[in-house]
Formats: C-alpha cells, structure tokens, sequence
C-alpha cells in the first residue's frame, strides 16, 4: 500500500481532476459510458475524447521533456506541425498514385523536417541560452505564414483513401486509427524511457546543469535531445490532425494548441520551471483537458462562453493544488491527529480502568 | 560587567514528527554578551532560534523578555519586539542601493523621500563603522560588508537582541575580524547576541559564554575563558573525541620506477590560475593550502577540467591522456567533490539512490540503464558503508543533513571506483562527528592504494591527513610542505613569505 501511495502520490492532481469531471457527466447523464458500434467502429463519449486528444497527447509528451531539460517552454509547436504537414501534404499530392508507400515515406519525411525544426529550437537555447519560449516565438510567429507558402497559398486537400483512413477508420478494426496511432507512440516513448537513461539525464539536468556538468553530462546536448524529440512530436502530431482534417488548413491547424500542452504539463503535477516529470501526468493531463472541453459542450454551455468556463476551473484547480493550500490541509490533518491523539492519551491516564477497558473493547470490535 | 538578563527561556521543548528536536532546554541571554550556541548538526541549534523569532510555536516552556512573557506567532512579531535575525545566506537584493535594502519593507509611506533616507543611512552606517556608501550599489560591496549591511538593517529599529546564524561562513579571515569589530560595538552598546557558527576559533575569539547543545538536550552553559576547546568538543560530541586523536596519516611507498597516477604539467584554466605542475603518487594525500582566493579549488578544479582547460598536457601513470571535459576525467579514473555541494554536488530533488548511481551511471553510458533491483544494491551498500542516515533510498537528498548530503556525493564517487578522487573542502558547513568521519575514511581509503587531494579551510584537518601540502597564494604555487609532522605554524610561514621568496630569487 505504502509502495502503491508512493508510486501514485504525484498522479493524484490529475486523476482526481479526471475523476470529478467523470462524476459531474454521471450526474449529468447516466450513459455517459456508453459505447455504441457505427459502421464497426466504436463510438461514445470516451472514444470521443481518446480520438479528439491524440494530438495533444502527443505534443504534451514532447512538452513534458522540454520543460524538464530546458527549464521553459517551446509554444512553437502548433506551427511547427502546420509546417511538418505541409511538408507530408506536398509530398503525398505530388505522387501520381497515392500508395501506403507514399504515405510512409511522405511521413518520415516531416519527421525529417520536425527534427530540423527542432534543432533550430534546440540550438538557440542550448548553445545561444535563448529562453526557450523566446527561442520558440520565432518560429511561432513566422511558421504558419512558411507552411503557406509550402501549402502554395491554398488549402491543399487530402482526398485519397488511405488518408481518410489514418484520420478516421480502417475497416475491420473498431477503434479509431488516431487513437492506436497515440497508442503506439505512448509504447515506444515508454519503451525509450525504459532502454535509455532519458529520465536521470533530464531530470538532473533540469535541476542542477552545473553538478550534471561536472558528473559528466553535457547539459547541452541533453537540452537539443529534448528539443529532437519534440521535433518528433510535432511531425507525428500533425500528421494524425492533417489526416483527420482531411485537408491542409495552415491558418487553422492545431492552432494555440502549446496552451493546452502547457496545461496538460502542469495538470501533470509537472512543474514548469523544470526537474522532475512525469510523462504519464502529462498523458492524463492531456485526456483530462479534452474530456474537460467534451464535458464543457455536453453542459450545453453557450460556445461563445467555454473558454471562460475552462478557464475558472483552471484556476481554481490550480490554487487547490498550490503548495499554499497543500501546506494548509496538511497542518490541518496534522493539527486534527494530534488532538485526537492527545484526547485518546487523557482517557488512558484517567484513573478510572473501566474507561480504558470499554475503549479498548471498541476498537477490538470494529 | 552588565550581567541584567534581557532574554530568559525555560524548560523549552518542540517536537517533529519522529524527532524531539528540543527536549527541555533553558537558555539566558544577558544585555551586552556575545553567547554562542554550540552543537553538531541536529542538536537542536536551528530550532531554538526559530522558536526565539516565532517561526516555529513552542511545545512547551516559557519565554520572558525583560521578564515579560511572550510568544510570538510570526518572525515579524518578534522583530516589532526588538529581536533582530540575520542567517547565513545574505538576503539582500543585490541590484538595490544600501540605503534601499535598509528600508526595504520598512517605510510605510508610497512615496520615499530618497534624500532624507540617505541621509539616516550614512548616519547609521557610520556610527557602526561600516565601509559603505549609502547610494552604492550593494553587489559591489564585498561578502563582508553586505553580511555587516544586513546585521545593520537588523539592528537599525531598537534592537536589544541580535541573532546571528553562522554568519561568518561565506567570509576570509580579514572580513571575520571586521564583522567582529561591529559585533563588539554592539555589544557595548548593550545588545545581547546569540552567535551560531561551526569556526571554533572564531567561539573563542569573541564569545562570553556558550551554550552547548546535544541531540536537543542541553549540555551546560559555560563562561568561554573556562572551558578549553578540546572540553568544548567532547561536549558537543559526546565521546567520539578520541578519535580524532587516533588518526594517523602515513606516506605513500615511492621508488624511483613508479610513475604518478596523475600528472600535469603547465595546467591552466579559463578561471584564471597560473599555469602550474602537480603530481600525486598512489596512496598519497596531499591538499591544497592557502587563504580563500587563493586558486585552490581553481587548481583542483583545473585538474578535473571542471572550468574550461586553457593549456597543460595530462599523464596518468605515465600515459599521455587528453582530459578537456570533466566526462574525459571520470573516466580517467578522476573523482571531484565539488566545493559547493548545493551549486554543484547535489541533485536536490532526486532520491539518494538516484544521487549515489549518477556518476556510474554516465560512466555506463546513456543506453545502458542500471536497473531498479541494481541501483537499489549499490545504494544501500554505500548507505550501509558510509553510515548514511536518511529514511529510505527514495527520499529527495534536499532533505537530507548537510553532512549526508556529502556522504551521498562521496558515495557517488567511491562507487566510481576512482584511482584518484579530489575533495574539494569535503567538511566545510557539515558537523563534527561527520568531519571526523570523511577525515578516518581519506586516510582508509589511501591506504588502501587511492591517491586523493585534499582541500580544506581549516589547515588542522589537511595536518592530520595529507602526508604533502601544497602551498598557495595569490593563484599560484608559492611552496611545498612535506613531511609527517608538519604544524600549522609552519604553513602559515609560507603562506606569509612564500610568495616574497620567490621574489627575492
């Protein structure tokens, strides 16, 4: 129990944001989980939010490690995506038939062009110490009006089959492709985190880049691996929303979505100054806020009044989980203990035994 | 002499969960003395100035000011009563002017009136005998001076009581004695100060009488002139004295056919030490002496490449090797325990387990992970090894002691199995009992073949464990001591005229 307690203590914030949100739905409606079969595929409200959150959890995971390592955020990342899919769009219309090949290859293509997104981020803050969220305005101000450009001032248009298939089904299979796309993804972060020392390097780094130095880790090079990885992130992230949408909107595509990231980070219990994470936080985190916004809708709120909605419940998820109110329910308890503590102590030194005896005999009863 | 007592307490007892931090403790401050709370690491020092100032409630006793009961519920209270603190870190705001810190949080008023401030402070300022200037920036004050501002902001509003907590840590000896200078002009003008520090020299030096504290109990309260310093410290540590009498340091078997582990010659670093040679045989301890600003850590920290290297040529038993990067001499067999154990050494928010396995780790190599059941052994062998008192392997190493803290760290690197390990003031901010400890395990370790430089302020501790001092001034080498009963006399000869000999050649 102590072992369980100790390995769960920093995914409390976000499973029991998850769980109130899950409750506020059941009250709302009974059915909230229930899932029905169209057209062989799963739908519901929980395959709604594990489809609509893909790409956030994706980039989440990315954010988790920059913050970690670089002590900032990258807010690039919603337009390095746009650029990325760009890239993959160009490519797939480029071919005279579209074939899984194509779209392999067309993939790994702004893979390419997300790690060299990243190394240009990477590279400002961990060689120019350029903050990273300044480092990343760069690219934030300039990549939706590059992908335009890469787009030839259109929205270029997805329509082959194998696309529409990665954004939404493929035949035979009842979950969602986006959904076993993030699946996959999750798998191979964690079987990275399980075969490398990613987690040590990046924590120790983010909390002390002078004793990592001197231990013989270059903070440098573990800041630019991080921003790669991002880099990777975003070209997996947009991937899956070019080929959801359908088409190549660069004005629109994942827009503000580092907002969310960021958000999902902190939900997380990560802090945002860096040092130690935790990726599955995030990944919770990520889920939470898009259940958040599902939850939102479903409340028929007015559209026009959602973002003021979410922003009061992140406020005050925020201030419940400051370390300020922390400190305060834990004196509370503690205060809470001790009186009961001393109050049990006065019956016992009581003279008279039958007290003591009849209170014992309680507890062995219950 | 004044002997009216202005601060009483009685029978004070505080409790942690787990730990009784005070266990019925009386203390009695008088107007105008120095009073010197004594003790190790947890003996309960911390606590009951905290329990003086209100940061922590009182479990029970009573405290009387001026024979006023009282019981504050926050610091600011007790500063509104005339209890001044200043604690070991400066907590100034460097880009402020003096006169700014001064008033900082003190003027009620929107508008400051900047000339008649300046005006008070130079006043102030000069009627304690302070070096500054109102108006100057207070980063370009020395260490000193900005510990002596911050005493003076404390004592600015009526002050009867002054609490200083290990306020000479970050200073050289010259700044020691002007920080004292102001303490007795205090002192006659009748404030009563409670002085904590771990110098016992400076106890001495300008104490009246001091307090001694054990494991949360008190010990006794004695006139300084009455107790002789090796009473003090049997006092404060209990019976572990002796052992500090029974170390004994021995010299390393050099023939003419073995070659140094290590070997530099014309070293230099981006920090600024003059280019210089230095060699350690196997089995040897040696140290770096000198005044703080000397270039020692500099030159140890030229050796492990821990600044950028600028010049010099490398040979490890007799091998040329390239170290430019501190990875290069990790795994060149080179241990560091950097001088700043928070800015350098330790990972704060990692588990102990995580800091102990760091350095081997990175020697494994990033895509070979140790795994859990793996890290778990080394980290509780060197637990058991190096007597680490810490709750489990998983607790944060921020809450740890200082002097585990550096057991961790030294764990880290004996883990690395170093030939030659580099202890860069190792004892400095840590208790008595563990400086005896690191000191015994120096010389085990040697004796058992590891070369290791040892680097340490009080001259007494490189004495009792390097068989070879080198001698430091003004960042470059001025001399070298050898022999097995060198005295601190001696040092301090070379230290003084080292560098004019050379002169003179």
């Amino acid at each position: 129990m102590r072992t369980l307690k100790k390995n769960f203590s920093h995914l409390f914030l976000p499973l029991s944001v998850m769980a109130l949100l899950i409750i506020i739905n059941l009250i709302k409606g009974a059915d909230y989980f229930r899932i029905t079969m169209v057209n062989g595929a799963f739908y519901g409200n929980i395959p709604n939010i594990l489809f609509g959150a893909s790409e956030l959890v994706i980039l989440s995971i990315g954010m988790t490690l920059v913050t970690a390592a670089s002590r900032g955020q990258d807010i690039s990342i919603g337009e390095s995506a746009t650029i990325t899919s760009a890239v993959f769009v160009q490519y797939v219309l480029q071919a005279n038939e579209v074939t899984l090949l194509t779209i392999v290859v067309g993939f790994f293509l702004s893979c390419v062009v997300g790690l060299a997104l990243g190394a240009f981020n990477g590279t400002l803050v961990s060689i120019f110490k350029v903050q990273p969220m300044v480092a990343s305005l760069i690219l934030f101000t300039g990549g939706r009006s590059i992908a335009f450009m890469i787009d030839g001032k259109v929205s270029p248009i997805l329509a082959n089959d194998i696309s529409n298939k990665i954004g939404t089904v493929i035949p035979g299979i009842p979950v969602q492709t986006p959904i076993i796309l993030t699946v996959v993804f999750i798998a191979l972060v964690a079987v990275l985190c399980k075969t490398t020392n990613l987690k040590l390097y990046v924590e120790t780094v983010g909390i002390n880049p002078n004793a990592a130095r001197l231990n013989g880790i270059n903070p440098k090079k573990i800041i630019f691996l991080t921003f790669l990885i991002m880099g990777i992130c975003t070209a997996v992230a947009g991937f899956i929303a070019v080929n959801k949408a359908g088409r190549h909107d660069s004005v629109n595509l994942l827009k503000l979505i580092m907002m969310d990231a960021i958000l999902a980070v902190a939900i997380g219990g990560n802090a945002l100054i860096g040092g130690k994470f935790s990726i599955t936080g995030s990944i919770i985190g990520a889920y939470t806020i898009e259940m958040l916004n599902r939850t939102l809708l479903r409340l028929e709120i007015d559209p026009a009044m959602i973002k003021v909605f979410k922003a009061v419940f992140i406020i005050i998820l925020m201030v419940v989980a400051s370390p300020v109110v922390r400190a305060f329910f834990t004196k509370a308890l503690a205060r809470v203990q001790s009186w009961s503590l001393l109050s049990s102590r006065r019956i016992q030194s009581s003279p008279d035994g039958t007290i003591l005896s009849t209170t014992n005999s309680a507890e062995k009863e219950e | 002499m004044l002997s009216e007592t202005i601060l009483e307490m009685k029978e004070i007892s505080k409790s942690f969960p787990g730990v009784k931090a005070l266990d019925c403790v009386d203390f009695k401050l008088r107007k105008g003395e120095i009073h010197a709370v004594m003790g190790e690491n947890g003996a309960g020092k911390s606590t009951l100035i905290k329990v003086i100032t209100g940061v922590y409630e009182k479990d029970a006793g009573i405290i009387t000011l001026q024979g006023q009961p009282i019981h504050f519920k926050t610091p600011q209270e007790a500063q509104n009563k005339g209890i001044g603190t200043v604690y070991q870190e400066i907590m100034l705001c460097p880009n402020l002017t003096v006169a700014e810190n001064m008033f900082i949080g003190r003027s009620n008023r929107a508008v400051v009136q900047w000339k008649q401030m300046n005006e008070k402070v130079t006043q102030l300022l000069d009627s304690l005998g302070i070096p500054a200037r109102a108006t100057q920036e207070l980063a370009s004050c020395s260490l000193a001076v900005q510990q002596m501002i911050a005493i003076a902001r404390a004592v600015d509003m009526d002050c009867k009581i002054l609490i200083l907590d290990e306020p000479t840590s970050s200073l050289d000896e010259d700044e020691v004695h002007t920080l004292f200078e102001l303490m007795r002009e205090l002192k006659d003008r009748g404030v009563g100060i409670i002085f904590i520090t771990h110098f016992l020299e400076q106890v001495y030096e300008i104490s009246d009488r001091i307090t001694v504290l054990r494991n949360g109990k008190l010990v006794g309260e004695y006139e300084t002139t009455a107790l002789p310093q090796i009473e003090l410290i049997s006092k404060m540590l209990g019976n572990v004295l002796e052992d500090i009498t029974k170390l004994k340091k021995h010299e390393p078997i050099v023939t003419e056919t073995t070659l140094p582990v290590f070997e530099g010659i014309g070293l230099s670093s981006v920090a600024g030490v003059r280019p210089f040679d230095f060699s350690i045989q196997k089995g040897e301890v040696n140290g770096f002496a000198g005044l703080l600003g000397s270039g020692r850590s500099e030159s140890a920290r030229a050796i492990f490449a821990a600044d950028k290297v600028t010049g010099g040529e490398v040979r490890m038993n007799g091998k040329r090797v390239k170290i430019k990067t501190p990875l290069h001499a990790i795994k060149q067999g080179i241990g560091y325990l950097p001088e700043d154990r928070k800015g350098d050494g330790i990972i704060e928010d990692l588990s102990v387990r995580d800091n102990i396995i760091l350095t081997l780790q990175v020697m494994k190599g990033f895509f070979k992970p140790f795994s859990r059941n793996q890290a778990e052994i080394y980290a509780q062998e060197y637990m058991k090894k190096l007597n680490i008192k810490t709750p489990t392997s998983d607790t944060p190493i921020k809450s740890l002691s200082g002097g585990n803290q550096q057991k961790v760290i030294l764990a880290r690197w004996l883990l690395t199995k170093p030939a030659y390990l580099i202890l860069d003031e190792p004892t400095r901010g840590i208790d008595v009992g563990t400086k005896v400890e690191i000191q015994k395990l120096v010389l085990k370790l040697a004796e058992k073949g590891m070369s290791l430089t040892f680097i340490s302020s009080e001259i007494e501790e490189m004495l009792r464990t390097c068989s070879r001092l080198i001698v430091m001034k003004d960042r470059e080498i001025v001399g070298e001591l050898r022999g097995m009963d060198l005295t601190e006399n001696e040092v301090m000869s070379v230290i003084a005229h080292g560098g004019k000999n050379k002169c003179a050649h």
